[in-house]
């Protein structure tokens, strides 16, 4: 136990026993940016899966809307210590967006507008655990949120289902991304409490 | 790591407000703009943790200052603006980030816009400069609701008045002082055109506050001609609080 703070007695909920630790309860929708919020056209918008090098897939927006969608209820926990439980979003998996790619590749950087990217492993983006997302709570989702769509990948911390996403990088060695290069740990799992880089 | 800092000081800086002074051994010196974890811990041993973005210049002292705003029904904010006392001791873990900051080798001309609170970051900006000795062109448009919500009202002053080294600008959104000539009214484009450096300079844009402000704020500057990667946000929202 850490040093007491005297007079402090807190508050606890019978959800915290659900949150990982260090974690606290919002019912609100906080938004975190590193910059302006861009607005994309949905005539402009594209998702483009490369290699670094060649592409791989393409879709516009109506090629991409045409695929099958999962709807998807999950938690999810921010690095600055939100989480909100039982969300509810529409998207594409990754698996489907993945399924003919041919690659050995052990990966990803995903890319958004905004020049905003993250590092994940390309396991961690298949396997039924991460989706291109366009709706939120029933809602096309707003663009301080990510919309017209962002990446949702619920077991990482939040900073990984990167907002106004336009592509995937698929890379042979790990590379930090943008918060990854700025302190932040480069996987980023809230059960371990993977926050920073000094973070085990 | 976590480590221990004993308050030495305490000052009211509105009535919701007050800055909390810290004597940290070992603090491994911040830049202007970062934050650390605070953590509190219960005598049953419950914690919960929240990030406060730094308020002073970095020193040679090993002392930090935090300036909290008391938020209603907040679990943390209140124990802290309110309970804490001078010689009690906190948690902290930091420095943190490295995006929204200003280090003292850069020159360009600089533009801070802050929405109540959001004050507190860019005040760590405005002092690291005066500390490093720094020339580069400061300019500040704070919003607040009211002239008694301003943060480190005589600081900022001195700062303005020493060779009109940061230009500040207020803008009130509920009451003005008397015979203030703008209305009170959110900011809006003519205050960005008339009081923000002019786009071809190349200004690097800071700004903190509300999610909503910092929106509204960041559209107008893009609007005005500045670039987005040339704009770097600190939104507060509702974070750090439990509803």
């Amino acid at each position: 136990m850490g040093t007491i703070s005297r007079g402090f007695t807190g508050r606890r909920s019978s959800t915290d026993a659900k949150l990982p630790s260090g974690q606290y309860l919002t019912t609100d929708f906080p938004v975190l940016s590193a910059g302006p919020t861009p607005h994309i056209p949905l005539d402009r918008w594209e998702f483009v899966i490369d290699d670094g090098t060649n592409v791989l897939r393409k879709w516009d927006w109506k090629s991409f809307r045409d695929l099958p969608t999962d709807t998807i209820t999950v938690d999810i926990h921010c690095v600055t210590r939100w989480s909100k439980l039982g969300t509810y979003w529409e998207g594409v998996s990754l698996d489907t967006l993945l399924a003919d790619v041919k690659t050995d590749a052990s990966y990803a950087m995903a890319r958004s507008y905004g020049d905003y990217t993250t590092n994940l492993p390309l396991k961690d983006l298949r396997n039924n655990q991460a989706w291109i997302a366009f709706r939120f709570d029933g809602e096309d989702l707003a663009a301080e949120h990510g919309g017209p769509a962002r990446l949702l990948v619920p077991h990482l911390y939040f900073w990984k289902s990167a907002k106004w996403v336009r592509g995937i990088t698929l890379m042979h060695h790990d590379k930090p991304g943008f918060w990854e290069s700025l302190g932040y740990h480069i996987y980023g799992n809230p059960w371990k409490e993977q926050r920073y880089s000094d973070d085990v | 790591m976590w480590r221990v800092g004993t308050v030495v000081a305490l000052h009211d800086e509105t009535a919701t407000a007050r800055t909390i002074t810290l004597k940290v051994p070992d603090w491994p010196n911040h830049v202007g703009g970062q934050h650390v974890d605070v953590r509190l811990t219960a005598s049953d041993g419950y914690s919960t943790v929240r990030s406060y973005s730094i308020a002073s210049a970095p020193g040679p002292q090993g002392r930090i200052e935090l300036t909290i705003e008391r938020l209603p029904n907040g679990e943390v904010s209140p124990y802290l603006a309110q309970e804490l006392a001078v010689g009690d001791r906190l948690e902290l873990r930091g420095p943190i980030g490295g995006w929204f900051v200003w280090r003292s080798e850069q020159t360009e001309p600089i533009q801070l816009i802050a929405g109540g609170s959001g004050i507190v970051p860019l005040m760590a900006m405005i002092r690291s400069r005066a500390s490093a000795a720094s020339t580069a062109p400061f300019r500040l448009l704070y919003s607040v609701r009211e002239p008694r919500a301003i943060f480190y009202r005589d600081e900022l002053q001195a700062q303005s008045d020493r060779g009109h080294s940061v230009s500040i600008t207020y803008a009130y959104t509920r009451a003005t002082p008397k015979d203030w000539p703008r209305p009170p009214s959110r900011i809006d484009a003519a205050l960005i055109a008339n009081t923000t450096w002019p786009s071809n300079l190349v200004p690097t844009c800071y700004v903190g506050g509300p999610t909503s402000f910092v929106e509204s704020a960041t559209d107008l500057l893009i609007a005005f001609g500045n670039g987005r990667d040339k704009v770097r946000t600190e939104r507060f929202g509702s974070i750090g609080e439990r509803k």
